[in-house]
């Protein structure tokens, strides 16, 4: 649980990072020791390499996307805030919080993270998931194993299926629509970072 | 048409009165140890014995003697199960167990009052043999495997702990009842006690099936209760030879002293026995894979396979001390997926079909045995012990249920509610498997007191427990099993959802589920296919499976009404190849589906076969080739209010534009395969370029290509050649 030799202090605006997300003390020394590991020379700040050489991310089929949404847009590097602030939406939720309407919606609440995948998709950021941002992840996703009329056909189907206000893209509204069966805070979440 | 169903019992009420009555009474005296085995009773020829000249007709009826009681046993089972299911209101309230059970007893009662002797009991070999495999086959294929494997630890945790707790508890406990009665109880020893404690301890898979079956509790519990009924064999009992703790029990009865080494090398046995069976169904499973990879040149034989390679994994084990339910569902869950994509859809119907044939048949023989077993001549009856073990068995399993879910709450996500807990503790029902064990018991003075006992728990359990569990399950408002259409986009979502999580797994640096999961997927892809997948069948990902799914559900025209969908139906889809057999889908009847005016719907039915052929009858309405295009036309388009099925299929008309297809319709009766040639003749790969292009109407869009569309996804279904 974090070496002896780092304390808070050590980790760049530790207290205030820990408000807002809510990871404990020990968490965060744990996730600023796998930055300073991602961070090889040292820069104290990530870019796309130093992601890329994590070995099992490459063979991630999406493993681009995830990347990419460590950096905010227009941004070319990653500090260990914003590397924190994207963790946190795995954090499990928990169920008891009841919060003030004046705070703003904690990272890991179902919106957020249904809001953090939704942006997988929607890399243009223009809040719908079009048809080519569709197929795009799909082709992804199922790379070789399906002909291109199968993924046209199965991509027709899931905007069919999700697409309420007709007009063939999906919403965020949408998205979470058609996930509302899924066990969210279940499926995206990592126990680690509880 | 309710009042139809005693029919079939009374025929083979009769049919066991006039077999009871004919034969002599030739049947030895019925004794304490292990009946004998098979259902012999008689030895006597009773040929008809005319004096020397002539014989017009005589009966040889020791010459088919055991095939042909065997046989009316069965016919007896399936009757009487026949008859359960067209006796109207019945299932609803009764599960089926108990119903068989009663039967059972009657045909017992029938037999005993004539022949004044014992009825045949059932042995535990042809138990352990010959009944118990077939069930936990059946069981271990259609397990859902994400849903095991991600319970597993678990499902572990309530297997091998809550069992020891229950086992040490309810022996340590009787012992302290036989102490306290030293009258009646005396000479009942703590070692006989604990054997006691890990037969009746231990929950039955068999019974925990067919009653939960039943009632469409939400999955997670489902498997937990049943994933823990199929371990806890490995630590508890199995078969004639690998029972561990029993046999544990039973070398400590005969050792002169029992010392700590003893009790070490016992626990190093429990882990032996669960992993040995485990390796030797691993085994088994992959090289039922293998073999089912050349299978394509034979085809016809590709199931016996499967079943085959099982039972062998399940004898082997069985051979060599180690767990055979652990082996068989290993070997079951192991060659599945490979098996599935090796043979052709026959096969896989045939096996799917057989599977379910076999294990029906031998729940039900099981059962009814229990209830004929029952009346013996051998029971000896003590209040004290029978209501103190059958406390003992509700506290002890409730109260380790509730500790040992408090202590894994803690390492789980979803959290075991409270309601869940009630469940699992109020499920553990007992069954034949404790029954068949209590004869193997070596003969000591109060064994049949053991015996009856052991009766007592498994009727009360499977009747008291068995019949009121509906009713709680609904009255404590448990979370049941989601009745809903699996939908493409749901999978796609999910898929990207565990690839990003495993992405994350790895920038965190954290091996968590995804990663080992991913992991062996790799594995899986890299290694295991190639080698077990022949070259011509392609790995279909489950996002294509749901999607084929999807589309045939609509042609079937099931429309959004939510089927009843099995535990485990959902990630395999059965493909049908011909067009009869789609129309034997659910249809829209089934929104009207209710457990309480249709039978109660038993798991021995695949999910297509919900709809018995009183479905086919609105289907069969278009009988003209053209008509039947119309139909599945106006089907196959989505079911919006409006109506309007041309706006609605435009987003699919676009990929049909390149195809054109002369003369569709008079082949649409055909098999498929023959669309290949003609179909491949006119695709064009579609380019995918411009998908923004507005969509236009597709009004011009004919019927015909409408109908080349789903041709085309027959085709993309049927691609293996047959």
């Amino acid at each position: 649980m974090g070496s002896s030799s780092s304390s808070l202090n050590n980790v760049p605006d530790g207290q205030q990072l820990m408000q807002e997300t809510g990871f404990s003390a020990a968490h965060l020394l744990r996730l600023y020791e796998r930055f300073k590991f991602l961070d090889k020379d040292n820069r104290g700040h990530l870019r796309s390499e130093d992601f890329e050489a994590v070995p099992e991310l490459s063979e991630n089929p999406i493993g681009d996307r995830i990347v990419g949404a460590f950096f905010l847009p227009g941004q070319e590097t990653v500090d260990f805030s914003s590397f924190v602030r994207v963790l946190a939406h795995f954090r499990p939720t928990e169920k008891n919080r009841t919060r003030a309407g004046a705070q703003p919606e904690p990272a890991n609440s179902r919106n957020r993270k249904l809001k953090f995948a939704f942006r997988l998709y929607d890399r243009d950021r223009d809040g719908k998931i079009s048809r080519t941002e569709l197929l795009q992840v799909l082709r992804e996703m199922l790379g070789m194993q399906v002909t291109e009329e199968q993924l046209q056909s199965i991509a027709d189907r899931a905007i069919q299926e999700a697409d309420l206000d007709k007009d063939d893209a999906i919403s965020f509204d949408e998205f979470r629509k058609s996930l509302e069966k899924v066990n969210i805070d279940h499926k995206m979440s990592i126990r680690f970072l509880e | 048409m309710a009042a139809l169903w005693p029919f079939p019992l009374l025929i083979s009420e009769s049919l066991w009165a006039c077999l009871a009555l004919t034969l002599p009474d030739g049947y030895p005296e019925p004794h304490n140890g292990p009946p004998t085995a098979g259902f012999n009773y008689s030895h006597v020829d009773p040929s008809v014995d005319l004096p020397s000249a002539l014989r017009v007709f005589s009966l040889d009826y020791h010459h088919v003697q055991a095939p042909f009681e065997i046989v009316l046993w069965i016919m007896l089972a399936s009757l009487a199960k026949l008859g359960f299911h067209w006796s109207g209101r019945v299932p609803a309230i009764v599960p089926e167990s108990c119903v068989l059970i009663m039967v059972g007893l009657l045909v017992g009662g029938v037999i005993y009052g004539v022949r004044h002797s014992a009825p045949p009991t059932l042995s535990a070999d042809a138990f352990f043999l010959f009944l118990l495999p077939p069930i936990v086959l059946d069981a271990g294929y259609f397990l859902p495997g994400r849903l095991f494997f991600e319970n597993l630890g678990t499902i572990l945790w309530y297997a091998v702990l809550g069992t020891l707790w229950n086992v040490l508890g309810i022996g340590l406990s009787l012992y302290g009842v036989c102490l306290l009665a030293p009258s009646s109880l005396g000479d009942i020893s703590l070692l006989h006690c604990l054997l006691f404690g890990s037969l009746i301890a231990a929950v039955d898979p068999v019974a925990v099936l067919s009653v939960f079956q039943e009632m469409h509790v939400n999955e997670q519990l489902h498997i937990l209760v049943f994933g823990e009924s199929l371990l806890n064999d490995a630590v508890t009992v199995v078969g004639t030879g690998a029972a561990v703790l029993y046999k544990l029990f039973e070398s400590f009865l005969r050792l002169p002293s029992v010392t700590g080494l003893d009790v070490l090398v016992g626990g190093c046995r429990v882990v032996v026995v669960g992993l040995g069976g485990l390796f030797v169904g691993l085994f088994f499973g992959l090289v039922a894979a293998l073999t089912s990879r050349f299978t394509f040149r034979a085809q016809v034989i590709a199931p016996l396979f499967v079943f085959l390679y099982s039972y062998l994994s399940y004898l082997t084990s069985e051979m060599l001390h180690f767990s055979g339910i652990v082996a068989i569902v290993t070997c079951a869950v192991t060659m599945k997926q490979y098996v599935e994509a090796n043979v052709s859809e026959r096969s896989n119907t045939s096996i799917q079909y057989f599977l379910k044939m076999w294990s029906s048949v031998s729940e039900t023989l099981i059962f009814i045995f229990l209830g004929v077993s029952t009346i013996q001549d051998i029971h000896m009856w003590s209040w004290p012990f029978v209501c103190s073990t059958l406390l003992l068995c509700l506290v002890w399993r409730a109260t380790g249920v509730l500790l040992l879910t408090a202590v894994v709450n803690k390492l789980r996500r979803n959290a075991v509610t409270f309601r869940d807990q009630f469940i699992i503790a109020y499920g553990g029902l007992r069954g034949a498997i404790c029954f068949s064990l209590v004869f193997l018991i070596d003969d000591f003075p109060k064994k049949r007191l053991f015996i009856t006992t052991t009766i007592v728990v498994i009727l009360f359990t499977v009747f008291v427990q068995g019949m009121t569990i509906k009713p709680l399950v609904e009255l404590l408002d448990v979370k049941r099993k989601k009745r809903a259409l699996p939908t493409v986009s749901e999978e796609i979502h999910s898929r990207l959802l565990d690839h990003l999580l495993s992405g994350i797994e790895d920038v965190v640096g954290y091996w968590g589920q995804h990663y080992w999961k991913d992991r062996f997927e790799q594995f899986n892809k890299k290694y295991l296919r190639r080698f077990l997948i022949g070259e011509h069948h392609q790995t279909h990902s489950s996002i294509l499976r749901v999607y084929q799914e999807v589309e045939r559900r609509e042609q079937q025209g099931v429309e959004e009404t939510p089927p009843v969908v099995d535990a485990h139906s959902s990630s395999r889809p059965l493909l049908p190849e011909e067009m009869d057999s789609i129309r034997r889908i659910l249809s829209r009847n089934l929104q009207n589906f209710n457990n309480k005016q249709m039978p109660a719907y038993s798991r021995h039915t695949l999910h297509q076969d919900l709809t018995t052929d009183k479905m086919r009858k609105p289907l069969h309405r278009h009988q003209s080739l053209t008509e039947r295009c119309t139909y599945h036309t106006i089907t196959y388009c989505p079911q919006r209010v409006d109506g309007e099925f041309s706006k609605s299929c435009r987003g699919r008309a676009r990929l049909s534009r390149s195809h054109t297809v002369c003369s569709a319709s008079p082949r649409w009766s055909e098999r498929p395969d023959s669309l290949v040639p003609a179909a491949l003749n006119h695709t064009q790969p579609s380019d995918p370029g411009p998908a923004e292009e507005e969509p236009d109407s597709p009004q011009r869009r004919t019927q015909i290509e409408r109908a080349t569309k789903k041709q085309l996804s027959f085709i993309l279904e049927n691609e293996k050649p047959l």
